[in-house]
């Protein structure tokens, strides 16, 4: 009898499929999450409570025991909610999905439908080439008679060289769906709104590009892992991007808000002057795949601004390095078993989370800009700015290669 | 038809005529042949008109916007009032003097002590009477207690007009605690109906002095807490400085009063200038603003609401003691003595009986008060009977909000929203 053998092909693609169905899984669950953080942080801001009804209680945990069991819990403490509020979201996507469908009379029908899958269909592709953790290393072995081999898993659904590239490119198309969904309502609000966030996402496109460009220059390569990899190489493990290049992280952040439409850059939503924005004609769950796109979308953008300045999944250095005469061990490293990924995707995820709640904060503090003021932004601060620091990148990288600072 | 020829007949590009039935062209149509004659040929552009309220989140309440938009400027803006038109000047005609106070409430339904107030100030000064002088110190608390629970919420939305959204709910959590306050002494919230014509309906219980005070000193607070949200933020300043600019003389040729036109530099404050309630014996500053923008406006709510509260702690200072009411036939007796005495039994009948109520001797009067938003008038015909011959209302919102289309011309849509709820303009008392 012949043994069964596992190749690297058939391990990997099997871990692609495993993958594809953790990153939209995540992104699915970090969305209500989101919801309810964003909520409780809005609250917390304005000096309310925010969601505190739909929750499970200790309660609720009867049902997991045996029948004659149940009495172990006491009244009082059944009645002690678990996160209080938590249950908020899925209770408004239920009653999302039993709202009624209505379909404005002068709506282009196509455009209408395909405005909300337009929205979330890129960045669900672009969260694809995402590295949200170390590199997996399934090593050689023969478990219960079948034989593995050594097969090496990335972990981004999709490895190919210039992921990142491909990231940019995918996220851009965002911008039709908005624009399809305004245009098709037939409707003079959402039109507006699609105009501004078509102007708006690709004004902010260019700084955006250009500080990506600026990373991608700094540590040479387009590939995620590479990215990561390098910036933790660096400086001990703490050549984070946010450090060597201060100015193109903050453009960065700024033309992120922007891309994300979150104040104080939301003026396609902006409610005093646009009711609803571009989603203001959608109603069930057309409204909630925008929804779901948008929050997506900022999901994707805190992972990539993760990624490429905060150093990733990394946490402090990858090799053994010599610090006063001591060698620390890596608590990471870039390649190595299960656990080690576990622990780099748990640290990818507290980071983006960072950003998130920075993102967060940011809107429940600041105005709104004027639709100019926001062009001038773009063009004539952000633009010129990240140019400049491109153009000094590029000459210290070709001047001094060995100069740690940059590259 | 061609669509330079559909422009030059000043028509949609449908090619059909937008006539209303007299002929005349549809709103917005104005901008259009105004259009027509820079219009390259061929090229088919049209402004749009957006319809810009009543069902709005920037109309607070049912104000509405015909904007003729050009891309993101507004190039003409109309304003329609009337949807909350109550008919609330008629309705005077059929309601006794002390009846349509409670109809006062429902102008400005942000400060109703102020219309209460007023509204009773103009029917005393018609008969002639002077209220004592607890009464006088209640109302000038009342008064000012609500100016400041409406200049902490104009603040806030102005902030949430702009996307602001917490400064606005921080000043609304405020503005409860002050209804808090007119829920005590009043039994209202909102709609408090607190005086009555020759005094109050209720003296003011005991707790509000000390609750009044642990208000005005969390005030000061959530000011500075508004204005460090706002007030140096760049943005906010970007958004706010320089937007929607009126002159003094413009303010004045508007017939502006209030804090806008106190932001224009219109020094101008009828509490200080035509006092009632005896205004003239408290220490306060009217301020003003040169600007006259978006700024001025928050910066003049605020500085006013440091000042309303510094009215109301003098009044809790030296709160008189005494009666509520004048003494005479047109307040109602004591209650004991109407179980008691024969006149006073036929008093209370008099005053409290349908058909009865006080009789205001024949005669006119305009008596204004400066409310919130700026000189609150009323103008009072009696023909000596027990319900007014006419009553008219003079709102300052009226005023504030005509002077829209001149005031926004030519700005882009953020602005349009800036400049409108700098205003404060509160439906109720626009339509009436």
């Amino acid at each position: 009898m012949t043994e069964f053998v596992l190749t690297p092909g058939m391990i990997g693609f099997a871990a692609t499929i495993l993958k594809a169905l953790f990153v939209i899984g995540m992104a699915l669950q970090i969305v209500p999450g989101c919801i309810y953080f964003e909520r409780k942080i809005a609250a917390y801001v304005q000096h309310r409570i925010g969601p505190n009804r739909v929750n499970f209680t200790i309660g609720t945990l009867r049902y997991l025991m045996p029948e004659s069991m149940r009495d172990v819990i006491p009244e009082g403490l059944a009645r002690v909610k678990l996160i209080p509020g938590s249950l908020q979201p899925l209770a408004d996507a239920i009653k999302l999905a039993f709202k009624e469908e209505v379909i404005p009379e002068k709506a282009d029908k196509l455009l209408y439908n395909l405005g909300p899958m337009l929205t979330f269909i890129p960045v669900g592709t672009a969260l694809c080439f995402l590295p949200f953790g170390a590199t997996l290393i399934v090593p050689d072995a023969n478990l219960f008679g079948i034989e593995i081999q050594r097969t090496v898993i990335e972990m981004s659904v999709s490895n190919v060289v210039p992921g990142m590239l491909m990231l940019l490119a995918v996220s851009s198309l965002g911008v039709y769906g908005i624009a399809c969904g305004g245009w098709g309502s037939g409707s003079k609000y959402p039109l507006m709104a699609a105009v501004r966030a078509a102007a708006q996402m690709v004004s902010y496109e260019v700084p955006l590009g250009i500080a990506f460009l600026i990373a991608l220059a700094s540590v040479g390569s387009l590939d995620g892992q590479e990215i990561v990899r390098n910036q933790a190489e660096t400086w001990h493990g703490f050549g984070w991007l946010v450090f060597r290049q201060p100015l193109a992280a903050l453009i960065f952040l700024v033309a992120m808000f922007a891309e994300n439409n979150r104040l104080p850059f939301d003026l396609p939503e902006a409610e005093p002057e646009l009711v609803g924005g571009y989603h203001t004609e959608y109603t069930g769950l057309k409204f909630a795949i925008f929804f779901l796109g948008e929050y997506c979308a900022m999901i994707l953008m805190c992972g990539l601004f993760t990624t490429l300045f905060l150093g990733g999944w990394s946490l402090g250095p990858i090799e053994p390095v010599e610090v006063f005469g001591s060698t620390i061990e890596p608590l990471i490293t870039a390649e190595g078993g299960i656990l080690n990924v576990l622990l780099s995707v748990a640290v990818f995820t507290v980071k983006m989370l960072s950003v998130l709640l920075l993102q967060l904060w940011i809107r429940w503090t600041l105005p709104r800009f004027r639709y100019d003021q926001l062009m001038d932004l773009g063009w004539k601060v952000l633009t010129p700015l990240a140019l400049a620091n491109l153009a000094i990148t590029a000459i210290l990288i070709s001047k001094f290669p060995n100069f740690t600072f940059f590259a | 038809m061609s669509p330079a020829a559909s422009y030059s007949e000043g028509s949609h590009s449908e090619g059909q005529p937008n006539l209303d039935s007299e002929g005349q062209p549809h709103l917005g149509q104005q901008a259009f042949s105004e259009r027509s004659i820079s219009l390259e040929p061929g090229l088919d552009e049209q402004d749009m008109v957006l319809n810009f309220g009543p069902q709005h989140p920037a109309c607070h309440g049912t104000l509405r916007l015909v904007l003729t938009m050009d891309g993101e400027k507004a190039r003409k803006i109309e304003p329609e009032i009337g949807f909350l038109h109550t008919g609330f000047e008629k309705l005077g005609e059929s309601r006794t003097w002390n009846q349509y106070i409670v109809v006062t409430d429902r102008m400005n339904y942000l400060s109703a002590m102020s219309n209460n107030i007023g509204f009773a100030c103009a029917v005393e000064e018609l008969l002639g009477i002077e209220i004592p002088p607890r009464a006088q110190a209640i109302r000038v608390l009342m008064a000012e207690m609500s100016r400041i629970s409406d200049h902490i919420l104009g603040i806030g939305l102005q902030g949430m007009d702009l996307g602001a959204f917490t400064a606005m709910l921080w000043a609304f959590i405020e503005r409860e605690k002050a209804y808090d306050v007119f829920e005590l002494t009043s039994g209202g919230r909102l709609t408090t109906s607190y005086t009555r014509v020759g005094g109050l309906a209720f003296d003011l219980p005991e707790e509000v002095p000390h609750r009044c005070r642990k208000f005005l000193d969390r005030l000061e607070d959530l000011l500075e807490e508004i204005e460090g949200m706002l007030s140096h933020n760049r943005i906010f300043i970007d958004r706010t400085k320089g937007v929607g600019v009126f002159t003094k003389e413009q303010a004045i040729a508007y017939g502006w009063s209030g804090p806008v036109a106190r932001a224009s530099g219109l020094d101008r404050d009828l509490r200080r200038d035509r006092p009632y309630l005896g205004y003239e014996t408290y220490d306060f500053e009217v301020t003003t603003q040169s600007e006259g923008d978006v700024y001025a406006r928050y910066k003049q709510r605020l500085a006013e609401t440091r000042e309303a509260g510094k009215i109301c702690r003098q009044v809790l200072d030296r709160m008189p003691s005494g009666p509520i009411n004048a003494i005479g036939k047109v307040t109602l007796p004591d209650r004991d003595e109407v179980y008691t005495k024969m006149e006073s039994l036929i008093q209370h009948f008099m005053l409290e009986m349908p058909g009865h109520g006080v009789k205001i001797p024949l005669g006119e009067v305009y008596h204004a008060t400066e409310s919130p938003n700026g000189e609150l008038g009323w103008y009072l015909v009696s023909d000596g009977s027990a319900v007014p011959y006419r009553v008219r209302v003079r709102p300052p919102s009226f005023y504030h909000f005509q002077s829209m289309p001149e005031m926004s011309q030519g700005l882009l849509l953020g602005d349009v929203v800036a400049n409108m709820s700098s205003m404060n303009v509160i439906a109720g008392e626009l339509d009436r």
